[in-house]
């Protein structure tokens, strides 16, 4: 029954590369929206504690840069949503007593509240009292909060499943399995959801922080609104100070509970191909799955049995155990998409840690170079931010739900090819293919244009921005020669 | 009630919601291209400004409920009907990012051309919920695994062409009369040529397409054999079609509208009462049909279900009443609009 195209990729394939396109997409937005949504939140607190007309002028300005990105996310967002039955069918039969009910959770709890408030929020400031617009800030910014903890419950049970057993199940005249949720608390509270949720968030912070420090150095090094600039460069340094170091902390569990409850994506993520004790963490590498090994590495010795066991001498299975029981995902993928997220996690945290150096030394405003780096760390935080969803999502295959494992068999999940639907053919994916990659390079190209004309348009600021003042600012950051 | 009948009409409610909030704002989108000048095209997407994102939330829903509730249905229905879902999806990401987009740039043609996907999307987005109503009425052939086995040619029949036809003329009214509430002056005397004219159209195509149904779908009536409460619907929809064209008459905006939303909500119902206890009936062997039963989740999972609709309910409807508190009245063009 499966069925080809011309390109020899097929329906399992081809469904594979739409969801990783049409999620990767997506997935450039939640996170951008929800860490925005924290500083608005704190923007608009200020000003109503404060009363200092500049931080409702900047809380209006990051609002209209707000509107943008959360317009994409919802209709991307909408894309998902449905392919779940257009491209699973088989996985969604499977899962929907557990999936759908998460699913459905988001649109009554989230995306409700989201949108409702989300009005007030961008067409509200004339209509409603400062108090009530700040009221319906915090609820957008909870709505995406909320939307986030219902879609990483949903993931986080296809890593690690509990809560659930497996039926047969009456339809027509044939019966199916299916997972039906036994424990709810059990299912929303599985072994992964509160370390990968936590991870998720601190990632969003981090890129919503960037976002903001980016576009702010950006103006310090064009000498525009200056003082604005400066201010909302110090709130994101601090939001992203803070939210990287958590961010490794959050990581080492992280890692911790895949080796637990995931080995066989452990062993991908780090190369490890033979079980081994005093296992080495890579730095760099490139995985070769053909001679099982990873070529031209650089590794801490003994570092991973450190990091997992706090024992330099333990054993880590490796790819040779986990393999024939879990099956092997894509080794070189995974590998260096962790990778890829780990190294920026490491420089976020150096780069902040360097600027509240040069803080302290009251330099920052004047290191050109530094501020260069922050107008690129959006860039950068979006990048980890993709990477660590595919090396999540990636190293959990050959299984779309994670199996469970009983006397060394792996039983109770879905495997990926199992899991797409059983009535679309290869040419009509590969045709909806071509059709998101349109749209979505059509899009992707208008976001930047559009960004880029607000960030041009700059905030509207009733003062300060005059001539004189803003070359004395010049002088002040040592751009007298701009 | 078992839980599956809840979750029917659960769902049936989401479907009604949707239908009537979002059925003005595309009917909004239909009339788009005949306003004169780029000052009334503006008053017309600023007219649905704050409120269509939040309509459109509840399809979003209903489609995670349908997922939950009915998984089978769910996945049959979105892989059957493969095409027809990726050009609502089309029509969905097109519409919101064409009002999303259109304001940014200040070119003539910029507005030309977003515009110009605004009236497409919209009218393919409808197009698609009205063919999809036939599709479901006349049936799908299902295999013994519940598995529909048809190509997209075979989908669209004469009674989808109907359905879709119908859908277009429900929400051209319903729109018109939004924005006889909205606008002002000249425009405003405008829209109700406009919704006059979307009021025959939708009178006649009600006849034909009701016509055809009793005639040729089976499906169409059986219920009200069985349960014939259901016609009081029937009497009340042609009611609220009447009451339509007296407030039209005597300019009575305010009814008219909701006149014309009891009358796509009356539709919504009859379009379940006939399906019921079917989701995707099967053309082929009625034992393939997936229905409330053999296509539900567990009854833990719509009873857990139920009480989240419970709890969430009252707040969405208090959210969505804030919203539609807060911005009514005529619509103002001021700098935080499209």
């Amino acid at each position: 029954m499966p069925d080809e195209t011309a390109l020899g990729l097929d329906v399992v394939m081809l469904s594979r590369i739409q969801f990783a396109l049409t999620i990767m997409f997506h997935y450039l937005f939640p996170p951008l929206t929800i860490g925005l949504g924290v500083v608005l939140v704190y923007l608009e607190g200020r000003y109503l504690w404060t009363k200092e007309i500049i931080y409702e002028q900047a809380a209006r300005f990051w609002t209209r840069l707000f509107g943008l990105n959360f317009a994409l996310g919802v209709v991307t967002g909408v894309v998902m949503e449905f392919q779940f039955g257009t491209n699973w069918a088989a996985y969604s039969r499977f899962v929907g007593d557990v999936f759908g009910s998460a699913l459905a959770a988001e649109g009554i709890f989230a995306f409700f509240l989201e949108s409702g408030f989300l009005s007030l929020l961008l067409f509200g400031w004339d209509r409603v009292g400062p108090k009530t617009h700040f009221f319906a800030t915090v609820m957008v910014a909870l709505g995406g909060i909320f939307s986030s903890v219902w879609i990483v419950i949903a993931n986080s049970w296809q890593q690690t499943p509990t809560g659930h057993v497996l039926r047969e199940h009456v339809v027509g005249e044939r019966t199916a399995l299916r997972a039906e949720i036994i424990d709810f608390w059990a299912m929303v509270f599985n072994p992964s959801t509160i370390h990968r949720l936590t991870h998720v968030w601190l990632g969003s912070f981090v890129l919503g922080a960037c976002f903001v420090m980016s576009i702010s150095a950006w103006y310090l090094l064009k000498g525009r609104h200056v003082d604005f600039a400066r201010r909302s460069f110090i709130g994101a340094l601090m939001l992203a100070t803070v939210s990287s170091l958590a961010q490794a902390v959050s990581g080492h569990f992280n890692a911790e509970m895949v080796a637990h409850h995931q080995p066989a994506k452990l062993a991908a993520m780090e190369g490890l191909y033979e079980t081994k004790a005093g296992a080495p963490l890579y730095l760099f590498g490139w995985p070769n799955s053909a001679e099982r090994r990873v070529d031209w590495g650089v590794a801490i010795p003994s570092g991973l049995s450190l990091l997992i066991h706090q024992d330099p001498s333990a054993e880590v299975p490796g790819l040779d155990q986990l393999g024939p029981v879990y099956g092997e995902p894509p080794v070189w993928i995974t590998f260096q998409a962790y990778h890829l997220m780990v190294g920026i996690g490491t420089l976020m945290i150096g780069a902040t840690l360097v600027a509240w150096w040069f803080y302290r030394r009251g330099t920052l405003f004047e290191q050109r170079w530094l501020l260069w780096f922050f107008v690129a760390s959006v860039v950068l935080a979006m990048v980890a931010n993709e990477a660590g969803w595919v090396a999540a999502e990636t190293g959990r295959q050959p299984w779309i739900v994670y199996p469970t494992i009983v006397d060394g068999v792996a039983t109770g999940g879905l495997r990926t090819a199992d899991g797409v639907s059983e009535s679309v053919h290869a040419d009509q994916v590969l045709g909806s293919i071509i059709f998101f990659g349109v749209i979505y390079a059509t899009l992707g190209v208008l976001w930047l244009v559009l960004l880029n004309g607000k960030i041009q348009h700059g905030p509207e600021l009733d003062e300060g921005d005059d001539g004189e003042t803003v070359s004395e600012r010049r002088h002040d950051i040592g751009m007298a020669d701009a | 009630m078992d839980y599956p009948t809840l979750w029917f009409v659960l769902l049936g409610v989401l479907l009604t919601g949707y239908a009537v909030l979002d059925g003005f704002d595309l009917g909004v989108a239909l009339w788009h291209p005949f306003a004169k000048d780029d000052g009334e095209r503006r008053l017309l997407v600023n007219s649905i400004g704050p409120l269509w994102d939040g309509n459109g939330v509840w399809l979003v829903t209903f489609g995670g409920a349908l997922f939950a509730a009915f998984p089978e249905a769910y996945a049959t229905a979105f892989s059957g009907f493969y095409l027809a879902f990726m050009a609502a999806l089309g029509g969905l990401i097109f519409r919101a990012v064409s009002i999303e987009f259109r304001g940014k740039v200040d070119r003539a043609w910029w507005r030309v051309l977003w515009d110009t996907v605004f009236f497409t999307a919209s009218f393919v987005a409808t197009v698609v919920y009205g063919a999809a109503v036939g599709a479901a009425m006349a049936g799908v052939p299902l295999d013994d695994r519940g598995i529909m086995a048809s190509s997209t040619l075979e989908q669209i029949g004469l009674f989808s062409l109907l359905t879709a036809a119908l859908t277009l003329s429900a929400f051209a009214l319903h729109g018109a009369l939004f924005l006889g509430l909205k606008t002002t002056g000249d425009l405003q005397r405008r829209t109700r040529t406009w919704a006059w004219g979307a009021y025959f159209a939708y009178v006649v195509l009600f006849l034909i397409t009701t016509g055809v149904a009793v005639a040729t779908i089976d499906r169409a009536t059986k219920n009200f054999d069985v349960h014939p409460w259901g016609l009081i619907i029937v009497v009340l929809n042609f009611l609220a079609v009447a009451n339509v064209s007296r407030c039209l008459y005597k300019g009575y905006g305010g009814q008219a509208f909701i006149s014309s939303g009891c009358s796509i909500a009356a539709l919504v119902f009859l379009f379940g009462f006939a399906l019921f206890p079917d989701l995707v009936a099967s053309s082929t062997d009625p034992a393939n049909s997936l229905t409330i039963y053999n296509s539900a989740s567990s009854t833990a999972t719509l009873k857990l279900m139920a009480l989240f609709a419970l709890i969430g309910m009252p707040f969405v409807l208090a959210y969505t009443s804030v919203v539609y508190w807060t911005f009514r009245g005529k619509v103002r063009i001021d700098k935080h609009s499209y």
